[in-house]
């Protein structure tokens, strides 16, 4: 006791806020994204002596800038937030299901399988139903191997299902060679360029309008199902506590098995939408990298399939953005993606000052705001 | 003249969120005295405690060390001034000896010489009269032996404050003495002890002088041989409250849950339970007494059809009023599902309340539907339903919480405890089983669930009540059988038996193989 060191007090400390009020929560978001805006700004100034106006206009130009623009940055909008209502159930049941991106893929080869097989000697409707059905029980299979696996013998999903990934990329390659028109460009080609069969249809005279009404759909129904449904009840459960479900009489296994055959079911059709609604060919780069960013569309937006509409967008307005202000300015493309970097780093580094708040050395925590 | 206190606090404050869990506390703790520290849970012990420790940090306030005023940001501070804690919760290496946990940590010159510290630790376990062997493995000691490396291992570093966090939760009657005895050595060695409890007749029996929190304030210190257990729970409460439970004889005791043969191994091969056999009664409490994990959870859990059984095994239950049925219903081999479609009804308030008994980011509602969901039409749920009992669940047990749909995870011990066996009793069961329904909870509201037990069993529920006060078992049931490492060491009628033979009871079974 003789030894009397004196520490001080800790310069910053970190507590728990009590609940924070809706319009507080929303004004540190915006103060987050105003500092972004500024913080990048410096950025651009700095290294590239630009404008930052005028590079942010830049950004919005590439989202928005033309009709045919605003519509693809829908488009993509509409696909990611498709994975992302599909990978909802599975990580609302704790079940991290890091394998979107192969029942993407399997979809979408089994959709352009069909295209090619069927396109001349099926009518088009009739098409895009079996292309449809196929694709979500492609999905379905590669969603529920892990997932029966994980019932019956315990194994780790975030493994299995990443592996699961590998395996659609390399039956993507396969078929991409086994269908490679023409022969010697190691792609597939826009199947059925001639006569757009297995195509989706324009709705309203917009090529991707079947897209929205589509992804809309699912993802009104998935909010529906997880709110309202017994089964959606089930899933909250088992996620909060598997004990819990046991106690409650709910089978995890049938409910692990079930989730991840809808979970991968809607990620499956997400590539049959990607095929015959987009792209209109198949390659390995088809979901590029959606499944993934699709889990930070489900998680930030903790699964409320309303919310996801916001961040998808917001994912992919940067994205545009990033590609135009690389082309317009001659940036490389570090540049444009730093950018986009520090706008999201603020973006989800405000949800810690929404939960959290700092207390500076000295100052009484009842005078903090 | 008055010798300096070795600790003072002085005007302590500490807020979580909103939450004021000490709020202006002052206190001095002296050499040569064992002080105990009382108040219900939640009102800020351990908290004020921690802060002494170095494990949280005051907001406001400032705490002395020998007149000296200090700054104690760590652990490692503390040991400095010579505050040493005993955390409720070993933190022990499980894989390492005795002596090598004691000195695991410690920032020695030169080569590590077990030996010598081997030497040092039977030299203060003589001292004080403690017994332990500094060569024994962790995994092989008792929960009392693991308490005894603790407190070795604080006064190893030189802890002259002693800080006890409910040492006597998890030991019996007579290792309660041990500990006891040690402790009054210590004392007379010019030890600083402060002992968290809230077991008053512990208070009484151990400490010199008792101080009292309630609500984070601290409300007075009296000494021990002043007061009274009941004065001390008027202190604590801050009213006058009777501290006797009404045990009405049992209402017509028909057999209603017959368990013969019952073994169950765990997961990793461990007999859990061997060859339990026993009858619960409709109208009467039965008790489980028993050290912590000695197969309460485990007998529970296969009941509610949740562990895997050995085969031999038999649980029947009788229906009320089918005397007759000689086979009753048999629940071995049962998923819970299927025990609840097969007609049995089965309240279950687990140990686990948040991680098994409720779904803690959901409300009151969404805790209710658990029970009943399944009921709604077709697809969807129905939350009518649900949402009406919640709401009288909140207003018969007086649940404090903002809404029904606020998450039951932040709501208090006591308010979690509430929804839960609000309810399992709104099931109508005809057994309910309870696993140490009152821990954490304050006096009032162990009242409250003491009162709705004795309730339904007049009502002709089978009431199990799994718990660890002795005194609380002895006044609430009407039988108790006692667990020792997985076998029933006897059942015994409540309002005869003693403190002291449930206290051997629970010990008997060193060895395997002693019939029962």
């Amino acid at each position: 006791m003789s030894t009397v060191n004196h520490t001080q007090e800790p310069l910053l400390r970190i507590a728990k806020r009590d609940g924070i009020s809706r319009p507080s929560a929303y004004a540190i978001r915006i103060v987050a994204v105003v500092l972004s805006l500024v913080v990048s700004g410096i950025f651009i100034f700095a290294v590239t002596k630009l404008n930052p106006v005028e590079v942010y206009k830049a950004i919005f130009d590439g989202a928005f800038g033309t009709s045919r623009r605003s519509w693809v940055t829908i488009r993509d909008t509409m696909m990611l937030l498709c994975i992302g209502v599909g990978l909802a159930p599975a990580f609302k049941m704790k079940f991290w299901n890091i394998g979107a991106e192969g029942q993407v893929l399997i979809g979408g080869v089994i959709t352009a399988g069909f295209m090619r097989a069927f396109g001349g000697s099926v009518s088009t409707p009739v098409l895009l139903v079996i292309m449809a059905v196929a694709s979500l029980l492609a999905g379905c299979v590669w969603g529920v191997i892990p997932a029966a696996f994980k019932a019956k013998w315990g194994t780790n999903e975030t493994l299995f299902t990443l592996m699961m990934n590998y395996v659609a990329i390399q039956i993507t390659s396969y078929c991409v060679a086994l269908w490679e028109n023409p022969i010697g460009s190691n792609t597939v080609g826009v199947i059925n360029q001639q006569t757009k069969a297995g195509w989706f249809p324009a709705v309203f005279g917009q090529a991707y309008g079947l897209n929205v009404i589509l992804v809309l759909a699912l993802t009104v129904g998935m909010f529906i199902y997880l709110k309202y449904s017994k089964q959606g009840y089930e899933i909250s459960v088992v996620g909060d506590s598997q004990n819990t479900a046991r106690y409650a009489g709910i089978s995890v296994k049938k409910v692990t098995v079930r989730t991840m055959a809808i979970s991968g079911a809607i990620c499956g059709l997400a590539g049959f939408i990607a095929v015959a609604g987009a792209s209109h060919t198949i390659s390995t780069s088809t979901a590029g990298g959606r499944g993934f960013t699709a889990i930070i569309v489900a998680w930030l937006a903790q699964f409320n399939t309303f919310v996801m509409i916001l961040i998808s967008l917001l994912l992919v307005f940067l994205q545009k953005g990033a590609i135009q202000i690389a082309s317009q300015f001659n940036l490389n493309d570090y540049a444009s993606n730093i950018i986009t970097g520090i706008i999201l780093f603020f973006i989800l580094g405000s949800e810690f000052f929404i939960n959290y708040r700092v207390i500076l050395r000295g100052k009484k925590e009842g005078e903090v705001k | 003249m008055e010798t300096v206190a070795a600790v003072q606090l002085r005007n302590i404050t500490k807020r979580f969120g909103k939450v004021v869990a000490n709020n202006s506390v002052s206190l001095d703790i002296n050499r040569g005295e064992i002080l105990s520290l009382l108040g219900e849970n939640g009102s800020g012990k351990t908290t004020l405690m921690n802060m002494l420790a170095g494990i949280y940090f005051p907001d406001e306030g400032e705490i002395l060390v020998n007149g000296q005023p200090v700054t104690i940001a760590s652990p490692k501070d503390a040991f400095n001034y010579g505050i040493g804690m005993i955390h409720q919760h070993f933190k022990l290496v499980d894989v390492f000896t005795a002596a090598e946990n004691i000195v695991l940590g410690l920032e020695e010159e030169g080569k590590l010489n077990l030996k010598a510290a081997a030497a040092k630790i039977d030299g203060i376990c003589e001292k004080y009269g403690f017994q332990i062997d500094p060569n024994k493995k962790i995994y092989d000691m008792s929960v009392s032996e693991k308490q005894t490396v603790e407190i070795v291992k604080v006064l190893y570093r030189g802890a002259d404050i002693l800080i006890l966090d409910e040492p006597t939760a998890v030991l019996t009657p007579q290792e309660t003495d041990r500990l006891f005895d040690v402790m009054r050595n210590m004392k007379a060695d010019g030890k600083a002890m402060i002992i968290i409890t809230h077991k008053l007749h512990e208070v009484m029996d151990v400490s010199d002088r008792v101080a009292v929190l309630r609500k984070g304030k601290y409300i007075g210190d009296v000494a021990t041989k002043d007061t009274s257990p009941q004065a001390l729970t008027d202190m604590m409460v801050g009213h006058a409250v009777t501290l006797n439970i009404n045990r009405p004889e049992p209402k017509d005791p028909t057999p209603r849950l017959e368990v013969s043969g019952l073994t169950v191994y765990d997961a990793m091969g461990v007999k859990r339970l061997d060859n339990v056999t026993f009858t619960a009664m409709g109208g009467e409490i039965l008790g489980i007494a028993g050290i912590a994990g000695s197969g309460q959870k485990e007998l529970l859990e296969s009941v509610a059809g949740l562990q895997p059984i050995s085969s031999g095994t038999s649980i029947r239950y009788r229906p009320i009023g089918h005397p007759e049925d000689k086979d009753g219903i048999e629940l071995v081999g049962k998923t819970p599902l299927q025990i609840k479609q097969s007609g049995v009804s089965l309240a279950f308030v687990p140990e686990d309340r948040l991680g098994m008994g409720l779904v803690g980011t959901m409300g009151m509602t969404g805790n209710m539907l658990l029970r009943s969901y399944r009921k709604g039409h077709g697809l969807f749920t129905d939350r009518k339903a649900p949402k009406k009992l919640a709401e009288e669940v909140l207003t018969e047990l007086d649940v404090v919480t903002p809404s029904v749909n606020f998450p039951v995870r932040r709501l208090s011990g006591g308010n979690v405890q509430k929804v839960l066996v609000g309810r399992e009793i709104a099931q109508e069961p005809s057994v309910l089983m309870t696993a140490y329904a009152v821990r954490g909870l304050d006096i009032n509201t162990s009242y409250t669930i003491y009162n709705l037990l004795t309730e339904q069993k007049l009502k002709g529920v089978a009431v199990v009540y799994v718990g660890e006060d002795l005194d609380v078992l002895l006044e609430l049931c009407d039988r108790i059988l006692v667990l020792c490492g997985g076998q029933v060491s006897g059942i015994v009628d409540a309002r005869t038996t003693t403190k002291e033979e449930v206290g051997l009871l629970m010990t008997r079974f060193k060895k395997e193989g002693e019939p029962a």
